[in-house]
């Protein structure tokens, strides 16, 4: 999906699960994390108590979270580096835009950073001319086609190896092959040169640790590395909850970060950083800005969703996820897809254009069972739905149809009238096997793909009340 | 032991049978078997659709119907599910319901977990020559962790071969209203499990919650695809019918 171009969340499924190639490597790369994650699990052994320890861990940090905040801020400061809360995306880019003018910047490299997606850094320091360079290879990918993340931790996911030829040959200027190793390393040399030459290096942070002010990336390309060591000035965005007390708990999050994401032990790189260059310090930046984003986050704390900032996005939740392996990340319109995706955005941004999302779950929880730090998704998803009805979001038929329900279940008598009607009405339309092929109402929807069953011509308390208190007789098939 | 049985609208509706092969399994194993006459749906519908008034009503008639139960039995994992998660959270804030609530979830049982938990079964006499898959529904599973004792008690079945089902743990897309409000991911969630269910080659699906298993049948039947379908406690009973047949051919 283009980001100039959002459909409707209807239209944007129908996209999905009309592209054979996106579902397959969907498919595919589900059933690798899936796997990777299982052995990981396995060979920690006592998952659990891993899951429980960092659950505490998060679950404390967000309830001190103005403490916590404060600590590493106080730290960030007490290294040589500056700090911005930012309360809005606004405030965030404003400040960045501010950055990059006194810096007379022409060029900043990114390593990847959600946050960034979130606030649209790269759209908007183009308005400027500064030329925005995504290092990581998957972001850079998708920026080349002008597209969102579709994957938390795999951003280009839905791309195959022709797309991806076809996008770098048309910065070449020649035609590439589709082969992995000659596009990696097209990819590796066009880098190369705009990390030397950017003025500003812009990350994410996987972790901050409030007792030192140090942040924490990790990555696999070891682009992150070279975004925040080699331009003279290095931005951290992070969102607000991104927090951990100290490095012990900063051992237990991050033990389970890569292990739920892609099943690994640890990623290539782990990189902790603490302030900016120092005296005698051979490199780094000048200068470490640290902008602490909210951006809707606070909408969060004190309400039924508070511990979806537990969240360290690892992606758990759209590996195991049924829905988003149809459908994919672009379907669900925000930068953060599948369970996770559809909790958070309408708490960061309200239900207006997101109401779709809490419904695009079955609620099976598989979500909330492969989240590594316990947040109860399918749980919030309900909630989410209540506070909709709560709102009359729902459709009004919707809103009709559940209240003849509550009355049906305030009044057995009109619950058991209800359960004869139903099989008046729909046992003549039955076929000889007793099934539906087409319904009518609600069941229209139903009977698109599937048959219906008619109602048995005896309710189990009609045969209750008959006989089956009785004793009953065996029935047949 | 006295047990009291909640059938949920979907098995007293539809299948009828359902509940008839609880009832005769219980009784068999001893079980003084009643069917409280004033219950309701157990309200799952309103609360996953975000009506939480609506799950309240239906909550409350259900506790008010079971109130003298010793032992609630249910043929769904989805629904006893319901009853024992989310009936103690819809009546957190309220003083007079929220003890009867907690009370009531803590005497519901899924069937088979009742059974293999509580009656101790490890052996039922049957016998049902076929090649079955089971299929795992998600809050049966999940919600109640309740995952061996279906399969404990299908495999007291003389003759049945159970092969296990690829991404047995992945929801069919039944979801409730999910399953018409998101027709179109919900039809290709149905469709993987039918591919995986053929993949098992077996004639035979069993399951534990009738609402999944009319989702996955629905599908088969349009596909036109030969496979049965029965609830866990359906099988069991059409086994032990089989088994007595073999053990006193009529006359």
């Amino acid at each position: 999906m283009s980001l100039s171009n959002p459909l409707p969340f209807k239209e944007r499924v129908e996209q999905a699960l009309n592209d054979p190639f996106l579902r397959q490597s969907l498919k595919n790369a589900q059933a690798r994390f899936r796997e990777g994650k299982q052995k990981a699990g396995q060979a920690l052994g006592n998952l659990e108590e891993w899951r429980t320890r960092a659950e505490a861990i998060r679950r404390h940090t967000i309830e001190h979270l103005d403490y916590y905040l404060d600590l590493f801020a106080t730290n960030v400061e007490k290294n040589g580096g500056t700090v911005f809360f930012a309360e809005t995306e606004q405030e965030a880019v404003e400040y960045l835009i501010r950055l990059a003018k006194a810096k007379q910047a022409q060029t900043v490299i990114k390593s990847k950073s959600m946050v960034s997606e979130e606030t649209h850094v790269n759209h908007r320091l183009e308005e400027i001319g500064v030329e925005a360079i995504e290092s990581d290879l998957g972001e850079y990918i998708i920026q080349l086609a002008k597209e969102m993340p579709s994957h938390i931790i795999a951003p280009a996911i839905h791309k195959n190896r022709k797309q991806i030829a076809q996008l770098f040959s048309a910065v070449a200027g020649e035609e590439l092959p589709e082969d992995t190793s000659a596009l990696t390393r097209f990819a590796r040399h066009q880098l190369r040169d705009k990390f030397l030459n950017a003025n500003i290096g812009i990350s994410g942070c996987n972790f901050a640790v409030a007792e030192t002010g140090s942040i924490v990336l990790v990555s696999n390309e070891g682009n992150a590395r070279l975004t925040t060591t080699l331009p003279k000035t290095h931005v951290v965005m992070m969102g607000m909850e991104r927090i951990v007390p100290t490095w012990e708990d900063l051992d237990a999050v991050l033990s389970l970060l890569p292990r739920s994401a892609t099943g690994q032990k640890i990623t290539s790189y782990v990189t902790a950083l603490t302030g900016p260059r120092r005296e005698n310090d051979q490199d780094g930046p000048e200068e470490m800005h640290v902008i602490i984003v909210d951006n809707g986050r606070s909408n969060a704390l004190g309400t039924d969703y508070q511990s979806i900032l537990h969240c360290i996005r690892c992606g758990a939740c759209l590996n195991v996820c049924p829905v988003y392996r149809h459908i994919g990340g672009h379907a669900y319109g925000s930068v953060y897809p599948g369970p996770i995706g559809a909790v958070l955005t309408p708490v960061l941004k309200g239900f207006d254009q997101w109401e779709e999302l809490p419904y695009a779950s079955s609620l099976c929880g598989a979500c909330t069972e492969a989240c590594p730090v316990k947040i109860p998704l399918h749980d919030m998803l309900i909630d989410l739905r209540r506070d909709e009805v709560g709102q009359k979001r729902s459709p009004w038929i919707e809103r009709l149809a559940f209240r003849l329900f509550g009355a049906a279940m305030k009044y057995p008598a009109l619950y058991r009238l209800g359960l004869k009607m139903a099989k008046y009405l729909l046992r003549p339309q039955a076929g000889e096997e007793g099934f539906l092929n087409k319904g009518p109402g609600p069941l229209k929807a139903w009977t698109q793909a599937r048959d219906f069953p008619a109602p048995a011509p005896e309710s189990f308390r009609e045969w209750w009340e008959r006989q089956g208190r009785h004793g009953g007789e065996p029935h047949g098939r | 032991m006295r047990v009291s049985l909640f059938i949920t609208c979907l098995s007293d509706c539809f299948f009828p049978r359902v509940g008839q092969a609880v009832v005769h399994l219980l009784r068999r194993h001893g079980c003084d078997v009643d069917f409280p006459l004033e219950q309701v749906c157990c309200g799952q519908p309103a609360y996953n659709s975000g009506y939480h008034e609506e799950a309240r009503t239906a909550a409350k008639q259900l506790i008010r119907a079971f109130k003298n139960a010793q032992y609630v039995v249910s043929p769904s994992g989805s629904c006893a599910a319901m009853i024992r998660h989310y009936y103690p959270t819809l009546f957190a804030a309220d003083d007079e319901w929220r003890d009867k609530a907690q009370q009531f979830a803590d005497k519901v049982y899924e069937f088979s977990q009742f059974m293999v938990n509580i009656l101790k079964v490890s052996s039922v006499d049957a016998c049902y020559e076929g090649r079955a898959t089971y299929h795992h529904s998600c809050h049966m599973m999940r919600g109640l962790g309740i995952y061996q004792e279906p399969l404990q008690l299908l495999q007291t079945i003389k003759g049945l071969e159970v092969a296990e089902l690829p991404y047995e743990q992945d929801c069919c897309g039944f979801g409730g209203t999910f399953a018409v409000k998101m027709k179109e991911i919900s039809e290709q969630m149905v469709d993987e499990k039918v591919e995986h269910i053929r993949s098992t080659q077996a004639d035979i699906l069993v399951g534990s919650d009738m609402a999944c298993l009319m989702n996955i049948e629905g599908r088969l039947k349009r596909l036109g695809y030969p496979v049965k379908v029965f609830h866990v406690a359906e099988l069991l009973y059409e086994g032990v019918q089989r088994y007595e047949s073999v053990q006193s051919p009529a006359v």
